[in-house]
């Protein structure tokens, strides 16, 4: 497989971020997920990692760093990076989406704007699978590529102050899931009956980056079925495996 | 227990913070100023991590429901238990029924209130940091009870030390950031040749600074960002992301704070006057 030009930069007295090449591909998150393997095996305590698009956050928190030794690290755990056997499965989440206008209010003014029939534009939102690139901004916030063009649409000029929880939404190339209650400029098209962060479980996040997202359909009653099913704890997000 | 009598402005339970879900969108959190934090729990012969009160701006009335020992740092708040004035790092006995009080802000803006064997609410994912939603609050309200073990008696080390405190002056040492090559040297000569002023938009999450510089039009992908990096906006705003800050951010990271800045930051409050040197 190729190898990407690594660039090194110094964050700080205890990070270091590490980029690939500036572009949103998943040939390049893939590499960088390999190299995480690969530096989680060599098991250092006190680092962690977080990835979005092309770059990786690496902190150390037990202590400052030696920035050219740690660069000297991380440079030999790239370039030995296929050695480690990865144990990492990615997963296919199906999410289920209600599209009824009382949780998507911009639904018809988005279709509208796209020259799309309401139907057409779920038809479309729910037939592609978008990468997870990374998850920031809030707890539980997915970075998801892989949007139609043409589902490109700029954000609300005016942002709301509140967007509920669980809302989704279109801004530009992206498509998402506010995992809370938030102040956000983007097009609300729907609502995601499933938590994406949950403090109590053992994994708070149960998606991580690398992951494909694919959203489903769902009806209001089916909306409301599967928010009592989270209440009681039994309701479980579909996922099949992908091959990595 | 602490009983909350009055809450003042904002008070919330921090510790050093939340560590090891930053790849999933959680700010670390914790103390604003843990040099302050540090010290207190040090005097108190503490785990460096026991939590703290956070105390901002006005200070609570608190009554204290089993004897203990006590120990303030951080900002001067006029404090006093039972109406005798007290000293910060000084370690104070105090007993059931005891009333601690604070008065007139005169020095920094963040005070710390540290109790022996630290303050004992839930721990989630490993800290017990307010942060929504990882807590179900991000304050204490009037009539909250803080659970803490009581100590009858304790001989401490050091009873008390007198020392400057470190966020008696204005300036901010930086690293460069990653994006700190973008910066032109107009940039760079509004950056650390003139002073700044902490603007009323200044939290837990990011402190704005009110002067702009000459704005800018690169745009980058979205990635990690740190307490203390700080960004800066197409108009020129200098914003330095704090202990709450978001993870990710997608504007450019011209410069790093050292953590000693971070902690000389958090006690400014808004009006103050900074500058910003490079290491």
């Amino acid at each position: 497989m190729k190898s990407y030009p690594i660039s090194i930069k110094p964050f700080g007295e205890r990070a270091v971020l590490m980029e690939w090449p500036n572009e949103v591909k998943e040939t390049i998150l893939e590499d960088i997920l390999i190299f995480m393997d690969a530096f989680k095996a060599l098991k250092i305590k006190g680092w962690e990692m977080s990835v979005a698009y092309n770059s990786v956050t690496m902190v150390y928190n037990q202590d400052h760093l030696d920035f050219e030794e740690t660069k000297t690290l991380l440079l030999e755990c790239y370039s030995n990076r296929f050695n480690t056997e990865s144990k990492r499965v990615r997963h296919l989440w199906t999410l289920p989406v209600c599209y009824d206008p009382e949780f998507g209010m911009d639904i018809a003014s988005v279709a509208d704007s796209l020259h799309l029939s309401v139907e057409e534009l779920i038809a479309q939102h729910t037939s592609h699978q978008y990468v997870v690139y990374g998850i920031g901004f809030l707890p539980g916030f997915m970075y998801l590529g892989g949007l139609p063009q043409s589902l490109e649409i700029p954000r609300r000029a005016e942002p709301r102050l509140q967007v509920a929880k669980g809302s989704v939404g279109l801004a530009g190339k992206q498509t998402g899931i506010y995992p809370q209650d938030s102040p956000g400029g983007w097009n609300i098209i729907g609502n995601c009956p499933v938590s994406l962060f949950n403090p109590s479980a053992k994994q708070p996040c149960f998606v991580k980056v690398g992951d494909k997202i694919q959203f489903e359909k769902i009806s209001k009653a089916e909306y409301k079925l599967h928010i009592i099913e989270a209440e009681v704890g039994i309701y479980q997000p579909e996922k099949t495996v992908l091959n990595a | 227990m602490l009983k909350v009598l009055k809450s003042g402005f904002f008070i919330s339970i921090q510790d050093l913070g939340r560590f090891g879900y930053r790849d999933i969108g959680v700010p670390i959190s914790g103390a604003m100023d843990s040099d302050s934090v540090k010290k207190a729990n040090l005097l108190l012969e503490n785990d460096p991590n026991d939590a703290v009160l956070e105390i901002t701006m006005t200070g609570p009335t608190l009554e204290f429901h089993d004897p203990t020992y006590i120990c303030l740092t951080g900002a001067h708040l006029s404090a006093t238990l039972n109406n005798h004035p007290l000293e910060n790092y000084e370690v104070v006995k105090v007993e059931k029924g005891d009333i601690l009080s604070y008065g007139r802000l005169t020095d920094g803006f963040r005070s710390y209130l540290a109790i022996k064997g630290g303050f004992l609410t839930e721990k989630i994912m490993g800290s017990r940091s307010q942060f929504i939603p990882v807590t179900a609050t991000k304050r204490l309200k009037d009539g909250d009870e803080v659970p803490y073990k009581a100590f009858d008696s304790y001989n401490p080390m050091i009873s008390e030390v007198k020392i400057e405190e470190h966020y008696h002056h204005d300036e901010l040492m930086v690293h460069k950031g990653p994006e700190f090559d973008l910066l032109t040297d107009a940039q760079l000569n509004q950056i650390f040749d003139s002073s700044f002023s902490v603007s009323k938009e200044n939290n837990r999450m990011a402190y704005q600074m009110a002067e702009l510089i000459e704005g800018h039009s690169h745009s980058m992908l979205t990635s990690g960002t740190l307490p203390g990096s700080v960004q800066l906006t197409p108009a020129g705003r200098l914003i330095v992301l704090m202990k709450d800050g978001q993870t990710t951010g997608g504007y450019p990271r011209v410069l790093q704070l050292s953590e000693a800045s971070i902690c000389t930051l958090a006690q400014k409050k808004s009006g103050d006057k900074l500058t910003f040197k490079l290491l």
